[in-house]
């Protein structure tokens, strides 16, 4: 009898192989958490205090084209059916018209999100290559003056208002030194002139073999992806730092010393080895932020990202673009988390 | 190192005082224009439907209309364009006009008469929001056929009375009156949209530049007609930028990457005084700064009350501090420059006489809510009224919102006090006459959203009626006076507070001539530009 219960509680509960399964329930937590996403967004966006109608009419229209408009947005049914239809779009893989840009909302979002992309991943390597290791030093050198100094860039990092810092540096590397390309994407010389492919400037125009309008973009993004890395760095040095604190307190790491091992050699492949896997979860939010666009340094550099494009379109009501934009953010962190456990498994042996 | 030291001491005193000096370290091509501008206001750039500022500064510059105005001389009025003469029949109802020989379209097809047909027709029957600039005139999609007709190489419109001709020409002007190549619309018709859908990213007229891409709160770039009948303009290519803060603006244009900056606010363009390579240009733009009170308000309904809050307001006060150099005081609906304008500004700030006037309404203190866009400018006007508003025991509520939230209180009348800017729609008086000063129906039920006077609930007072009489009126002299009178008694009795008119301030190169802006009339043009 007792056997029989065990055996019963062993039975999977789809008869399919173990990978299968994990495929299916993953893809299955997708679409709920999606379904979710849109439900609340949607709701959000019907009930907010702003009329989408008179987006699209303006202040002038008379009553019959405000009410002509109303219809066509499909605003005079109930809000179930609109979501309904809305999703059965969505399933189709039609986002609707933007009001306020007159296309497809998948047109858009394939024009936005490349740019806000190529930005956060440059943003995202350059706050990972100095911010680890500041993070890490910070840690071993507890208490020197560079600790100290890399709390003070964690300090302002986390309080100097991003569009002062923005303004200033484009003052400086823009303006005074010219070191850096100015707002915007490309300089006017290359507008329009590489065929765009990747949707990213810096890929298209290697793809395009055109060394100066890759030359030109990376003079453009620099300096945004580097006040965005700055941020990132931020927040990473200060929690590699505390991690490593922690681990280095432990007493394997004791052990190590006293068995002769080179510092180094505690540091990196001990200490550091066992903070991999936090400090993945750390990255992945941090880009995942910044893949949710940097409104203020989108607006500052005049770079047109999907931050600057969903807020635009949420005071504005254009509810097709906020849901699309907002479809693409959540798939972002549903991806990033992906990416995160499968990277969970390669480091972490305990978790396969 | 002592240089690095001197640019970081340069930057240093530029972020206290504001004046950074930077010197023009690179210049954008000879026959290239470069404009920095916000242009995410930008939703379509159909002329049927487009009715925003920075989608009229493109269409005005792709599209030629039937008359036009000459940017080297705004003030001569609508001048002969695709139309090269007209005359006007004796009842005064019928226009034609005869169309200039030889003008093609962009795509190299003739432009005729009934090119010109076809988009004044498509107008009315689309029935976007600029529409009624046209059916104002009695078209409607049933007569059209029979209204809107052509012979030859002769169009003619027949309106349904006779109206000052001036007005129906000034009219034609605007965004709406452009005309568009009917084969190359209707070769890309939807589901009979009349080329609606993609018109609203792509271009079919006669100007003097082509429309290349639009990427919306991107760019616009614009490529020169060679075949402009005007002749080919000296700028091959106008690119527009979106760049949304005035700081970053002056950086490009001093750095000398965009050749104009169009949104510069008054802090920027004081640091910008003195700077070589960069001269400041100001010219009176046609947009209004305004206040109105809800005549459903019963306070605010008493004529002694209205009177006071106009005595309520800091004028000098706010012009020569934060709205210094951005806005001049006008307190006349029709904006400076415009046939039958007035300089009078008879209210000042006198919290005595108002304090009198609210006494002699028997009003004793009241609290008030006023609805008011998050823009920089009205926030502080807002809080101005509010400081001199309670010198005479009224509360003064702030509600802050966004256009769309705001508008939609003010569309439905439920605000006490509104406080919001009018742009005139066409460059004629009748304009800001016809929704400041007329409401033929008062009542809920008309739903006159569109008439100021009707979101108010004003009546007028009789003004509806002279307003319409001084829409027909033939000489233009005469008409000038009717307006004359309309404001002097639209000041004393309205529930609106005319209070500033913008002055619009670019930082252009100097090597940039020929650029005009549009002044209070029109749109931006860039086809006489020359660097």
């Amino acid at each position: 009898m007792a056997n029989f219960a065990t055996e019963t509680e062993r039975r999977p509960w789809l008869p399919l192989p173990p990978w299968a399964r994990g495929t299916l329930v993953t893809l299955s937590s997708i679409a709920v958490t999606m379904l979710g996403l849109l439900f609340v967004t949607f709701l959000i966006g019907r009930v907010m205090p702003i009329d989408p109608v008179l987006a699209i009419v303006g202040e002038r229209a008379t009553e019959e084209q405000y009410n002509a408009a109303y219809r066509e947005l499909g605003l005079d049914r109930s809000l179930a059916v609109q979501f309904f239809y809305y999703v059965s779009d969505v399933l189709r893989g039609d986002f609707g018209t933007s009001l306020l840009t007159a296309r497809d909302v998948s047109s858009d979002i394939a024009r936005v999100f490349p740019a806000t992309f190529e930005l956060a991943t440059i943003g995202i390597l350059f706050g990972c290559i100095l911010g680890v290791p500041l993070g890490v030093i910070a840690a071993v050198r507890r208490g020197s003056w560079i600790d100290q100094i890399a709390r003070v860039i964690a300090l302002v990092g986390y309080s100097m208002p991003i569009f002062w810092l923005g303004l200033m540096g484009l003052l400086l590397f823009y303006g005074i030194l010219g070191w850096v390309g100015g707002p915007g994407r490309q300089g006017i010389f290359y507008e329009d002139m590489i065929p765009s492919v990747t949707g990213m400037i810096l890929i298209d125009s290697l793809i395009a073999g055109d060394w100066g309008a890759f030359r030109d973009a990376f003079s453009h993004i620099v300096l945004p992806a580097s006040l965005l890395g700055y941020y990132s760095l931020a927040y990473i040095s200060r929690m590699t730092r505390s991690f490593m604190l922690e681990q280095l307190s432990a007493e394997y790491i004791t052990t190590a010393r006293v068995k002769g091992m080179s510092e180094w050699a505690v540091i990196w492949s001990h200490a550091f080895r066992n903070i991999r896997v936090q400090l993945i979860t750390v990255i992945a939010l941090s880009y995942a932020n910044l893949l949710e666009g940097s409104v203020l340094t989108e607006i500052i550099f005049a770079w047109p990202g999907i931050g600057s494009y969903i807020t635009t379109a949420l005071l504005s009501a254009d509810m097709n673009a906020v849901l699309g934009g907002t479809v693409v953010v959540g798939l972002v962190f549903i991806c990033l988390n992906i990416f995160s456990d499968l990277l969970y498994k390669v480091f972490d042996p305990r978790s396969k | 190192m002592k240089t690095i030291r001197t640019l970081f001491g340069s930057a240093a005193l530029g972020l206290a005082l504001g004046v950074t000096p930077i010197a023009g370290m690179a210049e954008t091509p000879a026959n290239m224009l470069v404009i920095a501008n916000r242009i995410d206001d930008i939703t379509t750039l159909d002329p049927a439907q487009s009715f925003e500022f920075a989608g009229a500064d493109v269409i005005r510059n792709i599209y030629g209309k039937l008359v036009n105005f000459d940017p080297a001389n705004l003030d001569a009025g609508y001048q002969p364009d695709l139309a090269e003469s007209w005359t006007v029949s004796e009842d005064g109802r019928t226009i034609t006009f005869t169309m200039r020989e030889g003008v093609t379209f962009q795509s190299g097809n003739p432009v005729r008469a009934e090119d010109a047909a076809f988009s004044l027709k498509r107008a009315v029957i689309l029935n976007k929001t600029p529409s009624f600039i046209i059916t104002q005139f009695g078209f409607t999609p049933e007569n059209v056929d029979e209204t809107i007709t052509v012979d030859g190489n002769t169009l003619s419109i027949t309106t349904d009375k006779r109206y000052a001709t001036s007005f129906v020409l000034n009219c034609l002007t605007a965004t709406i009156g452009s005309i568009l190549d009917e084969k190359t619309v209707m070769a890309n018709e939807v589901d009979g949209d009349m080329g609606n859908q993609w018109l609203a990213t792509n271009s079919a007229g006669s100007g003097p530049f082509t429309l290349a891409s639009w990427k919306p709160k991107e760019s616009v770039t614009l490529t020169a007609n060679p075949g402009f009948y005007g002749g080919e303009p000296a700028m091959k290519r106008v690119i527009v930028r979106h760049v949304q803060e005035s700081a970053t603006q002056r950086l490009m244009l001093e750095r000398g990457d965009v050749d104009v900056a169009r949104d510069l606010t008054p802090s920027d363009v004081e640091g910008m005084e003195g700077v070589e390579g960069v001269e400041v240009v100001r010219e009176m733009r046609g947009r209004l700064m305004y206040v109105s009170f809800n005549q459903k308000h019963p306070e605010l309904s008493k004529p002694q009350v209205r009177q006071a809050l106009k005595y309520l307001i800091d004028y000098e006060g706010m012009e020569n501090s934060f709205l210094k150099n951005w806005y001049v005081g006008h307190q006349n609906f029709l904006p400076k420059t415009y046939l039958g304008s007035v300089d009078e500004n008879p209210f000042s700030l006198d919290i005595e006489k108002a304090k009198a006037l609210l006494a002699e309404a028997g009003v004793e203190g009241m609290e008030l809510t006023v609805g008011v866009r998050e823009a920089q400018e009205r926030l502080e006007i807002a809080q101005s009224l509010q400081n001199t508003f309670a010198q005479a025991g009224i509360t003064l509520n702030l509600e802050v919102g966004t256009g769309k939230q705001i508008l939609g209180k003010y569309r439905a009348r439920e605000l006490d006090i509104y406080l919001g800017a009018w742009g005139p729609d066409y460059p004629d008086p009748h304009t800001n006459a016809g929704t400041f000063a007329y409401n033929p129906d008062n009542s809920d039920e008309a739903q006159a959203t569109g008439l100021l006077a009707w979101r108010n609930s004003w009546d007028t007072g009789g003004l509806t009626e002279k307003v319409a009489a001084a829409v027909v009126e033939g000489d233009t002299e005469k008409r000038a006076e009717m307006y004359h009178d309309i404001q002097a008694q639209f000041r004393e009795t309205a529930p609106f507070a005319v209070m500033f008119q913008l002055i619009e301030q670019a930082g252009v190169a100097e090597e940039v001539e020929g650029l005009s802006l549009g002044a209070a009339i029109t749109a931006a043009s860039y086809w006489n530009v020359t660097k």
